[in-house]
This record gives C-alpha cells, structure tokens and sequence, in this order.
C-alpha cells in the first residue's frame, strides 16, 4: 500500500508524516511520531484515552485518520505543559492525587482542558457528562471531578 | 518490630499528603507504559485466536502465512515448552492453545512481521481445521455429570467421587451446630443467586516487548503487576532458565489482579527466538476481553436463621464458582470470606469450583469475596426487613471482633469492624431522608491481606540523599509512600528520597503486586533496610568519636551521643555521615529481605443510596459512603483513592457489567461499548471515611487496603435498590432489563 | 503435642477429625507430622497451606515456633488480586 504525505500543525509545531490511508491518527502520533501521551484503551472510541485536540475539537484519535489531519492544527498532551510550566489541571491534578495508574490521564487532561476553554464554570453535572466518554478505571472519577473544578475556579480568577 | 513499641510515635512524613514522584511523567504524557517503547529492527507480533468455545485443532497450516512478504516468524503451541509443574503448564496451554481449544478466544498462533498490517493480514491466512466439541459456559450446567468436559482428569482429591470432570474444587469451612442453630431462628430465609463474571477492566491493555536470542538470553519489557512472576511464566514456557531473562516493569496502566498473569510475554520471546529480531505484541481490547482477566461467575445458595430481635442463630452457604477452563482456588477464598463479618455459633460455608468453556480466570481484586459476601449480606439485609429490624444494629450485634471464632477457622485478634459499623452509624448518610423509589443498602465487607516474599536494597548516595529500589510495580502510588516510609525511619525529607522499581536482573525475588501487599511488606522491608542504614550509619560514627556503637543513637536524621556518658559531639547529620563514606569504611546501604507476614485483615462498611426508575429499570447512584479501617493511612490520598476506584468497580459489578455468552458459546459484548464499566456521569462522588486502628504487625501500623473496597459494593447497591424497588434483587448485574423484568412480574 | 484444627474438606482426608494433635515445635514440623499421619493431605499440602497462628495467618514460613498454647488452624493457601 502506499503511504501519503501529510503536513500539520502539532502542539503549534508544523509536522510532516507519511502514513497508509487507514491508519488513524493515534497509529500516526504514537509509531510515526513518537507521541505516545495518547493512549490505546479500546481503538473503537469508547474509552477516551487517545483524546486529542483537531482543529479546537475533542476527538478520539484512535477514530480520526492520519490523513486527517492535512492541514489541521493537533494539540496533545505532550503540548498542554508550557516547557517545565505545568497548566493548572497537570498541577492540580498532581496536587489533589486525581490519577493513580495514569494511562486514562492524558486523554482526561485533554478532554477537561478543552471544556474549561468553552465553559469556565461547570457544575459537576456538567462535568461529569462532558468527561463521560473518558474512563477511568482506579479512582470512582471523584478526585478527577474535584480537581478539575480547583484548576476551573484557579484559571477563572488568574 | 511490633506497633506496640511504636504506639506513641508522632509521624513526621507517613500521614501527610506529598507528590508522587512519577507524577509529572504520567500528566505530561511521558510516563512510558507497555505499548509506549519500541526497539531498533524491531517486528510486530499478533495472535490468531480461536473462533470457538470448545473444539479440537486437527490441523494448522500456516504456509501462506509464512511465504507473505513481511513476515519473520510463525509460532503455535508446539513452540512452547509443556511444563512439569500444572500451574507452568496450564499459563503456556493458555498462551498458545496444543490439542484443544477450551474458550472463545483462546490463543492458537502468533505472527512476526515488519509491520501491523502485514501482521494483521498474516494471521488471516493461517488455517486452523477445528473438530468442533459440545461446550458449556454456565456454572451449573457444568456441575451437571452429563455436562460437557472441559478437561479431563483435573479434578483435586477432595472432589468426592461420581461428579462431573468439570468439578475441580471442593472445600468446607465453619464450626458448631447448624441444625440446633436453624431450630433456635424465629426466621429463616433461603435463597439463591447468581452473578456474572465480570473483567479487571484496566484501561491499557497487556503489551510487552521482548528480544529472545539463540543462545537463551532474553529480555523483557511488558505491564505486569509482577516482573518475577512474568520470569517464572517466561522461562517455563520456552525452556530457559530464570538468569537469562531480564523483564522489566513498565509503568503500569492499571491491573485489580488482571496482571497477575502472563499472556503474549512468553508468545512473543517464542516469536522473537524464531525471528532474531525483537517482538511487541499489543493486546487489543476485543483480545483483552476474550483472553485475559475475567473473575469467576457465581450461583450460590445461603441460608441463615435470625432471632426475632436480630441475633443470627445459624448460617449456610453454598457456593458454585467457575473460573474459567482451568482449576482454581478462588472459591477457597469466597467459602472462607463469607460469614467473616459476623460471629456466630454455628456456620458453614461449602464451595466448589466448575470448568467451563470460558476464558483462565484471573485474580480480580479480593478475588472470591466480593460475590459470596454479595449473597450472605443480602440474606442479612432481607431478615432485617422482614423482622422489622435496623440493618446497622444487626450487624453491630453480630459483629465478629476480638475473641470471635471466624467463620474460617482462627479466633480474631484486634479486629476494626465495630469502630467502622459505629463510623456508619453515626455518620449523617445513614440517617438522610430518602424520596420515592429510593432505597438505602448497606453491606459489611472482609479481606485477608497478604504480605509476602520481598526484598528492598537501600541506598545512601553521597549526598546525603536516598536511593530506595524495590522490586513492586507501582499501581497506585506505591512509590510515593514507600519513599515517605524510607525518610520518616531515617529523619530526612520526603523529597530527598527517591524509589525506583528493579528489573529481575538488579534485586532479588519478589512477589506480586497484590493482596493489598505493597504498602505493608515493602513498606516494613524498606523500614528494615532504612534500620540497617542506620546501625550502620551510627556504627561509622562511634568510629569517628572512638566510642561504644551502642553509645550513638540516631534521631531526627541524625547521629547523636545516647546520653552524657557518651561525650558531647556534636550530632553528625545523614549527609555528613555520607559525605565521608568511604573514608570511614566505604559506601553505606541497608537491605532486608523476608517473607513477610501479619498483614492483618480489614473490614469496611458502605452505605449506598439508590433510585430506580419504575419505566426503564434504569438505576442512579445517589450517595454513597465508604468506611474502612486501613490501619495506619501512609498516604489518605492513595487511600481513599483504593476505597473510591474500588467501590465504582463494585457499582458496576453490581449495575451493568457482565460477560455475556451466545448459544454458540461466543463471548458476544467483547468491547467497552456494550461491557459497560461506569463513567462519571453514572455516579454521584464517593465519600471516605478512614479509620486508622493500628495494625501489630507492621512497625507504622500498616495493613492493606486496596481489596476490601470492592467487596461491600455489591451487596449495598443491591440491597438499596431491593428496598427501592419493593423486590428482592438476586441476580447481578442488575441490569435495566433485569430489574424491570423483576418490578414487572 | 499441637492440636491443629483442619478445615471441613480435609477432614474426610484425616479419619474424618476436626481437630488431630501432632507432635510439632514449627510449622515445618507440623506439616511433616501431618503428612506422615494422614497420608491423605499430602497433595494439599503440597500445593501449599497457610497457617493461622493465635489469628496471625502465615502463608508458608516453616520456622514459626508453635506449642500446645497456641491456636493453631491450617488454612488454603491464600491468594489475591
């Protein structure tokens, strides 16, 4: 099969990768790029682990194709931190113990950051729906859901 | 060593609440787990898995497979080693299927190729002539002497005869007179039940990678919850000894006991010796469900007889597990849980295990309680309602504590159940109003906890900071209260001790990251080696003041005389000591290895607040509460983080997942869309309260906490949701079908 | 002497006692004696038993002193997750 060329813009850097027509994006990010924050949980979009930003959009890479990505602007984990600058939710979540193994947290950092930009304010209903399709399995969600809304009201008084 | 002498001690770092030290690496996306490394000229493996529940390999070819472009190796079953030993044997049959394959699933041959897609279309061409057989997937079917034999000849010496090949396991546990019991009861209720199996549900996925030469020397890179364990499977299955293989323990994504066992490890070095090349096999989840994990499946029958004012008279259970198409000891661990919450005069539990046509169990966090305990609780909770009595009261006045014969054998020492029923008790949730179709359950839970083989090395770098390495996979924090073990025993900050997991090749043996052991065994390890740091740490300074040894004491980091006699140097600081190391006899390092045990058993309470919807028999969370004695928390973060993820394992156990078989004995929900575990929106948040008696047989007053989370959440959401829906629940999961089906009539 | 108490399952392997008294000053000891006794526990304790000790469960341990003042109870060998 032959690859095609691909140029985009990943965590604000232009990228170029060659990739297989049906190769997803997380297939892309991880082997191609060696951006493995994403994670597979399920490669059929039910868990949320392989979460990216396309274009201001929450998406499951694992659900997105490579060559999707022509033209588009990425944002993944690896480009949430400003060099050694955690954003508030990596440090709040540091800080109030929101992860425990940590392979579901990437995709929720990039799912709760992408909420608090449209709205600063949730309410945990709001929360907790937003950040359903992103499973975690070691906490209950009940740090994740706490800790989000510390970064919220941080970010909303900076 | 014991707490006693230790009762008084004011903690300095074991209590507080630091940062874990794997943190920044795992919010930044760095942390590198099993699928996140790669290897020069490295290939990629798949497995072709059989597409039936029970049936014969007459033949394989894999011709085609091997002559496609891409393609490096080819393996199946006769690549592996047969062990000797049945435990060896029965993890490499599961790895890569011989005659027979007994599930849905099971593995029959693997692939190297250059590429995913080459592997992916390699294994399409492999072709495998099955002989299908009869299958079974249901417990009691199997028991039944007509049923389906999944394997002959494996049954223990206990099974009495005349029974199905199928039954492996049968045990007995209890003391005194049921039938005196039963005829002292004003109630008696019988009933039976029945739950699913249900997954460990980790979010990532097994993936390893693994380099195997022609000379034996391997390498091994995988998420495990044991890199020892992995070893033993390992060197097994190809036939190769133990110092040959170096597996290291990636970051691990999550386990509940799920990686307590070996999968690709052992297909993947058989795949890598063939090829010359290194392999990385990544599970998918449709293989993660049909392969690997799941817990047992249950039908059991209790009876117990109560007072009419609450005293239990008498108690049975029988208990009916299949884990799967292989013998195995879960069972033992129900039969023995199950009445552990209570003391009574007389109770005994009888357990057996079944094979059937499903995939290997796998250990899934207190493996065997959380169902057997789910039945006797909701037998409780139904004599309650029928005698008109409060379920808290009734529990606190059979309580098991101090001087009770448990239910399996020993007689309780110091034991933290009453404090944690009385914690329920006096707690606002248990006297909240409650609305229409609303319900509140409650249910005690018990486990074990283990200690175990270990062995932690402990380092005093020249700097005066600390290097611990242990040998544990960190699957919740561990090293972060292993760390704060080391600094609060030798008197310096949390942040100057850093703990590193070993490879197999760098520590001695280890057991696996589980029974809730970790913060308890390599916690009292590392205690020790800090203990040996510092005799020896103090022996180098009774040099240096030319005094006794036993005249120099060690406090607050530092070196002192013990008392005027011993002169008046000034202390002398860990990291002067250290800084001069290797004038005053060379490097400094303490080191303990032990089987530990003591770990002390741990009771909770949960309490759950339910509404049903009388339309769809959907349930919603309303509020629930967890109570626990952890013994002395090292870390409440980490802690009530065991209590919270285990309690929502437990709610969904309880509300929605299930493996689901087809007459074809297909496993027919292989995917997290219709294996359904809870998302955030299904819950409402999930309070703690810990309580900290003090465990004798850890120097801080550890025990473990991890498992007992998951046990009381069964039976609290089933019995909210009875008194909710006006019917008794005895089947899980209670799923929205399910429950209509049991409104409706 | 040590009397140890076996759970119900073995006790059809061990002339149907609930208690049987062995002479043993450890574990180690008390497993060989009981071997050597009742035959019919050897495969279990083969595959491995636990030991609960004055409500201390050990899982293997051999060198644990015990004497006739001690509660003795042999149990599965424990497993988890």
């Amino acid at each position: 099969m032959k690859t095609i060329p691909v140029e985009t813009t990943i965590n604000g850097d232009s990228a170029e990768f060659l990739c297989h027509a049906d190769e997803s994006l997380l297939d892309v990010l991880r082997d191609r790029l060696g951006l493995t924050g994403a994670k597979e949980g399920c490669g059929t979009g039910d868990c949320g682990a392989c979460s990216v930003m396309l274009n201001g959009r929450v998406v499951c890479s694992c659900l997105v194709l490579g060559v999707e990505a022509q033209g588009a602007e990425v944002e993944t984990i690896e480009g949430m931190a400003n060099g050694e600058e955690l954003h508030p939710l990596q440090r709040i979540f540091l800080e109030e113990a929101a992860l425990q193994c940590g392979v579901c947290t990437p995709g929720i950092l990039v799912a709760a950051k992408a909420l608090l930009e449209k709205n600063p304010d949730p309410t945990d209903t709001e929360l907790r729906y937003w950040l359903a399709g992103n499973l975690c399995r070691c906490t209950g969600y009940d740090k994740i859901i706490k800790a989000v809304q510390t970064a919220a009201a941080e970010m909303r008084s900076a | 060593m014991a707490f006693d002498a230790q009762a008084e001690r004011n903690f300095k770092v074991v209590g507080t609440r630091v940062t874990r030290p794997d943190g920044i690496d795992k919010v930044t996306g760095k942390a590198a787990y099993g699928a996140d490394v790669s290897a020069p000229g490295m290939l990629h493996g798949r497995i072709l898995r059989s597409p039936h529940a029970h049936a014969r390999i007459v033949s394989i070819d894999t011709s085609a497979a091997k002559a496609l472009t891409g393609v490096k190796a080819v393996v199946t079953g006769t690549d592996l080693a047969q062990p000797e030993d049945e435990a060896f044997a029965d993890v490499a049959i599961n790895c890569l299927a011989r005659d027979k394959v007994l599930y849905d699933g099971h593995a029959v041959a693997a692939v190297a190729a250059t590429s995913k897609a080459i592997a992916k279309q390699a294994i399409r061409l492999i072709k495998v002539n099955y002989e299908k057989l009869p299958h079974v997937t249901d417990v009691d079917e199997a028991m039944k002497p007509d049923a389906p034999v999944v394997q002959e000849g494996r049954a223990l010496e206990t099974v009495p005869a005349g029974m199905s090949q199928n039954v492996t396991t049968h045990c007995q546990f209890g003391h005194g007179d049921l039938e005196a019991g039963f005829a002292k009861a004003d109630k008696i209720i019988e009933r039976s039940f029945k739950t699913a199996a249900t997954h460990q549900g980790y979010i990532e996925p097994q993936a390893c990678m693994a380099s195997l030469g022609s000379d034996g020397r391997g390498e091994v890179w995988c998420c495990t919850q044991g890199q020892y364990m992995v070893r033993a499977n390992c060197a097994a299955a190809l036939g190769v000894e133990e110092s040959q293989l170096r597996i290291t323990a990636s970051e691990i994504g999550g386990g509940f006991g799920g990686k307590t066992s070996t999968f690709i490890e052992p297909v993947a070095l058989a795949l890598s010796r063939k090829a010359g090349k290194p392999v990385k096999i990544v599970m998918t989840r449709d293989e993660v469900l049909k392969a690997t994990g799941p817990t047992i499946s249950t039908s059991m029958d209790i009876k117990i007889g109560m007072t009419k004012d609450g005293r239990i008279t008498a108690a049975r259970g029988e208990l009916r597990y299949s884990g799967g198409a292989y013998p195995n000891a879960t069972v033992d661990m129900g039969a023995q849980a199950a009445f552990a919450a209570y003391d009574l005069e007389a109770v005994e539990t009888v357990g057996w295990n079944a094979m059937t046509n499903r995939p290997k169990e796998i250990p899934y966090r207190a493996p065997g309680a959380p169902t057997a305990i789910y039945a006797v609780e909701s037998v409780v909770d139904e004599l309650c309602q029928e005698l008109g009595l409060d379920p808290l009261d009734v529990r606190l006045m059979n309580a098991a504590r101090k001087g009770t014969r448990s239910s399996y054998g020993p007689t309780f020492n110091e034991i933290g159940l009453v404090a944690t029923l009385e914690a329920a008790k006096a707690h606002p949730h248990y006297t909240a109003p409650l609305g229409p179709n609303q319900g509140r359950g409650l249910s005690c839970g018990f486990w074990f906890n283990f200690g175990g083989n270990t062995c932690v090395s402990l380092n005093i770098n020249d700097d005066g900071t600390i290097g611990v390495v242990e040998g544990n996979p960190d699957i919740g924090g561990s090293r972060a209260s292993i760390s704060m073990m080391a600094a609060e025993e030798l008197g310096v900050p949390y942040d100057k001790v850093r703990t590193v997991i070993a490879d197999t090749s760098s520590l001695g043996f280890n057991d696996i990251t589980d029974g809730s052991r970790v913060t308890f065994a390599v916690g009292l390890a590392t205690i020790e080696a800090a203990r040996a740091a510092i005799k020896e740490m103090c022996r180098r300074v009774a040099k240096i003041w030319d005094i006794d040894e036993e005249a120099v004491i060690w406090e607050d980091g530092c070196a002192k005389p013990a008392g005027p006699n011993a002169g008046t140097h000034p202390p002398m600081t860990l990291a002067e000591i250290a800084a001069i190391a290797g004038k005053t006899g060379g490097p400094i390092a303490g080191h303990h290895e032990v089987n530990a045990d003591g770990a002390g058993v741990s009771f909770g309470v949960h309490l759950c607040d339910t509404e049903v919807d009388r339309e769809t028999g959907a349930v919603k969370i309303l509020r629930y509460t967890v109570f626990q004695d952890a013994g002395k928390a090292v870390h409440p973060d980490y802690v009530e983080g065991q209590m919270q993820g285990g309690a929502v394992q437990g709610i969904g156990w309880a509300l929605n997942e299930e493996y689901i078989y087809g007459e074809d004995g297909r496993l027919q929900n292989a995917g997290f869309l219709d294996y359904r575990v809870p998302v955030a929106s299904d819950l409402p948040p999930i309070e703690t309260v810990i309580l900290e008696i003090p465990n004798p047989g850890h120097p801080y007053g550890v025990r473990g906490v991890g498992e007992t989370p998951i046990v009381p959440p069964l039976a609290a959401v089933s019995n909210a949701v009875s008194r909710a829906a006006g019917v008794r629940m005895t089947e899980l999961p209670m799923s929205p079908p399910r429950l209509l089906k049991a409104m409706t009539g | 002497m040590v009397r140890v108490k076996l759970w119900g399952s073995l006790r059809a392997l061990a002339d149907g006692e609930e208690w049987v008294e062995v002479e043993a000053s450890n574990f180690k000891e008390l497993l060989d004696a009981l071997a050597e006794k009742y035959p019919g526990l050897k495969p279990q304790i083969k595959r491995g038993v636990s030991l609960a000790l004055d409500g201390v469960i050990y899982r293997e341990a051999w060198f644990t002193k015990i004497g006739p003042e001690n509660e003795v109870i042999l149990m599965p060998y424990m497993v988890g997750g």
